[in-house]
């Protein structure tokens, strides 16, 4: 009961301070004397235009297609741009091969589920649950993805659309499905989507991943694969 | 050792060690080159960066409206919101939900408010393990160190010394290249993950409109943490917010640039709730605990509330002159570098912390850096300001007094010079001495000597 009281009663406290502090009015940023301040919040938020200042994305979506590829490239992450089902089966074959997968670990969605299949291989599928152990045994985490963001060559993932909140990160290889359609020119854009998508009810975990997993503490030298994944790839049909 | 000459006794130790200038300025040259590049992606940086100054300035100037939003919005949700007014209740309410958990051990992804509030030293003493994530923050954690450097906490180490560290620490490290030494930690930490009962993390944005949490992270370990612990805790400063989801469309990608050069943080992730109905993982309960801890008093001042609008970049220290000699651990405060200088002095008592404001060449790359336009040089001018107001200094008033009236009386003035040429030698003698007066600037200064003519009596007297 005690902490309960103080809980509100520090809410009212610090809510109070901020409210006598704000009686005085401070300089819009960028002047030195507070001329009229907005008196209400606006609906028009400063960053609204900020496609105009971002780095540029081409106006063509092969263009953008362009741009992806040498965004993912720098960030070494692999990204093939597939041209049917055949084609990304041969490629997660390969894969797979390549990197003599043993386990993998997904989600039930359309495109999952053909990878899942093509494979062939033993599956920990975690939307009935999972053994987090398991998971982390598996090889590869192959997940779908919201959107893929030609800006900066990242994808947007969800606990809806990937699985859940551990399947994009435990795997030591993230493997992305996406669709030609979720290609989106920028940052904006990836937010708007995500609105046309979810809002209100948005899932409780919202994810840009940026490439693979990286660091740079020691001696500002890049090493991939710091926590999460060492490899990204991304895989658009 | 008053906090003064503790600073003066680092800063020196550390401005002649010609090893810790190396290492600083090796971490530091690749930042500047590769920020510069992707600033000049933008199309236009400074729109953006008056944008951004202008939304964190509705965020601030309107706190308590987006602060009722947010909390609404996460509590609607299933999220325990928690209010501190100081640092010792924000860490009792920590530690209250670790009791009633019955946890033992927490991993934690890198937090500075944790820093500020000192928080894993109050949670070893109760008894529970803590482990830092974060690869920089884990191998400071080691050396029962805090970190250097606000975003590079690991910064003045080279790998030697970490490779050395590891050894002693874990009784593993292979070699000292940078690629087995991140390995070593991986590994370490993977077994962590897997057995903690609780997870830790900070924020970088908190969003009123939707009441989400967003975190900017390039390991992967604060997705970790908020994935597999059953109990999740976040702690953020009241300052954190931002009206709309839709702003995060402008913040991350600035916060990556001009934190690292880079043209988004690897992760970059937004919480709305504990694990909700119909989702397969994620912690069971998610604790917000929002810390004020002087907050307010700083919003309380109109003419540096701006500096609330920080979001941690960090690149304000990575061009401060004064930051790359005297380094990070000088300071002695949570908050280092020109920023640091700004709010500790709010945070933590003015007169305590006034010199970190005098330790500036107020040369103005801190706010020609800031991404969100902080007015950071003048501020240090307005502590200075504010700090003789509280305490003058009689001498130093006197002295000024006296200068003002010789330089504007001319018979004053030519005799000083006089006086001046006269004494010269008795100044070189003691000059640096208890026995002279200026012996702080004198000290490590020469005074160019002073000719026998001045040039207005040459011009007076020249000939033709």
């Amino acid at each position: 009961m005690k902490t309960e009281k103080n809980k509100v009663s520090e809410r009212e406290n610090i809510l109070g301070r901020i409210r006598e502090a704000l009686t005085v009015p401070a300089p819009m940023p960028g002047t030195h004397a507070p001329e009229h301040p907005p008196a209400h919040i606006t609906t028009e938020s400063p960053a609204s235009h900020a496609r105009d200042w971002l780095p540029s994305v081409g106006a063509s979506v092969a263009e953008q297609f362009e741009l992806f590829a040498r965004n993912a490239a720098d960030l070494k992450a692999d990204f093939q741009l597939l041209a049917n089902r055949d084609e990304l089966k041969a490629a997660l074959l390969k894969m797979a091969t390549a990197e003599q997968w043993q386990r993998i670990a997904s989600h039930g969605g359309e495109l999952t589920n053909f990878a899942c299949q093509s494979l062939g291989l033993p599956v920990t599928l975690t939307d009935r649950g999972y053994e987090v152990q398991a998971m982390e045994q598996c090889d590869a985490g192959i997940t779908e993805c919201d959107a893929l963001v030609a800006q900066t060559g990242g994808v947007a993932v969800t606990t809806r659309s990937a699985g859940g909140r551990a399947l994009s990160v435990l795997p030591p290889h993230h493997v992305v499905l996406a669709r030609r359609d979720q290609l989106v020119a920028d940052l904006p854009a990836a937010f708007a989507r995500l609105q046309e998508l979810y809002a209100p009810d948005y899932p409780s975990m919202i994810s840009f991943i940026t490439g693979p997993s990286r660091t740079g503490d020691i001696e500002r030298i890049l090493v991939l694969g710091a926590h999460g994944p060492k490899k990204l790839t991304i895989l658009c049909v | 050792m008053s906090t003064v000459s503790q600073f003066k006794f680092r800063a020196s130790e550390k401005t002649r060690d010609l090893r810790h200038r190396t290492v600083i300025r090796t971490a530091l040259r690749s930042y500047e080159m590769v920020r510069d590049k992707r600033k000049a992606a933008f199309q236009s940086w400074e729109s953006a960066r008056q944008a951004a100054a202008e939304t964190k300035w509705e965020a601030v100037n309107h706190l308590d409206t987006h602060l009722e939003a947010l909390t609404a919005k996460l509590e609607a949700r299933g999220t325990k919101v928690h209010w501190a007014s100081t640092a010792a209740q924000a860490r009792e309410i920590i530690a209250q939900i670790l009791r009633d958990k019955k946890a033992r051990s927490i991993i934690k992804s890198k937090a500075m408010t944790s820093e500020e509030i000192h928080l894993n030293h109050a949670l070893e003493k109760e008894g529970f393990t803590v482990v830092e994530s974060d690869l920089g923050e884990f191998i400071v954690q080691l050396r029962h160190e805090t970190p250097y450097h606000i975003v590079f906490p690991s910064m003045h180490l080279t790998r030697g010394e970490i490779k050395d560290l590891f050894q002693k620490e874990l009784g593993d490290a292979p070699s000292d290249s940078p690629e087995d030494l991140t390995m070593v930690a991986r590994r370490v930490m993977r077994q962590k993950y897997l057995t903690a009962d609780v997870g830790f993390t900070g924020a970088n944005f908190a969003i009123a409109e939707t009441g989400m949490i967003s975190i900017t992270e390039n390991e992967g370990n604060a997705r970790l943490t908020a994935a597999l612990p059953k109990t999740m805790i976040t702690l953020l400063g009241i300052e954190k917010v931002l009206p709309r989801f839709a702003d995060l469309a402008l913040f991350l990608p600035m916060l990556a640039t001009a934190g690292a050069g880079q043209p988004m943080t690897c992760y970059n992730t937004m919480y709305s709730g504990p694990r909700q109905p119909g989702e397969v993982d994620g912690p069971e309960e998610w604790h917000v605990v929002l810390l004020d801890n002087r907050r307010t008093e700083l919003l309380a001042d109109p003419e540096q509330r701006d500096a609330l609008h920080c979001i941690r970049c960090g690149a304000c220290l990575n061009v401060c002159p004064i930051f790359r000699n005297v380094g990070g651990h000088t300071y002695g405060t949570t908050y280092s570098g020109p920023v640091g200088a700004v709010i500790t002095p709010h945070l933590r008592g003015l007169q305590e912390w006034k010199h970190l404001s005098n330790a500036s060449s107020l040369c103005g790359a801190c706010t020609e850096a800031c991404p969100v336009k902080i007015d950071l040089h003048h501020h240090l001018l307005h502590n200075r300001r504010n700090a003789s107001a509280g305490e003058p200094a009689v001498l130093e008033q006197f002295a000024y007094k006296l200068f003002s009236l010789v330089a504007n009386e001319p018979a004053f003035w030519s005799l000083a010079k006089k006086i001046g040429w006269l004494t010269q030698p008795l100044q070189r003698a003691v000059k640096g001495s208890v026995l002279d007066p200026a012996k702080a600037w004198t000290k490590t200064r020469d005074l160019p000597p002073q000719p026998r003519e001045s040039f207005k009596d040459w011009w007076k007297n020249r000939k033709g």
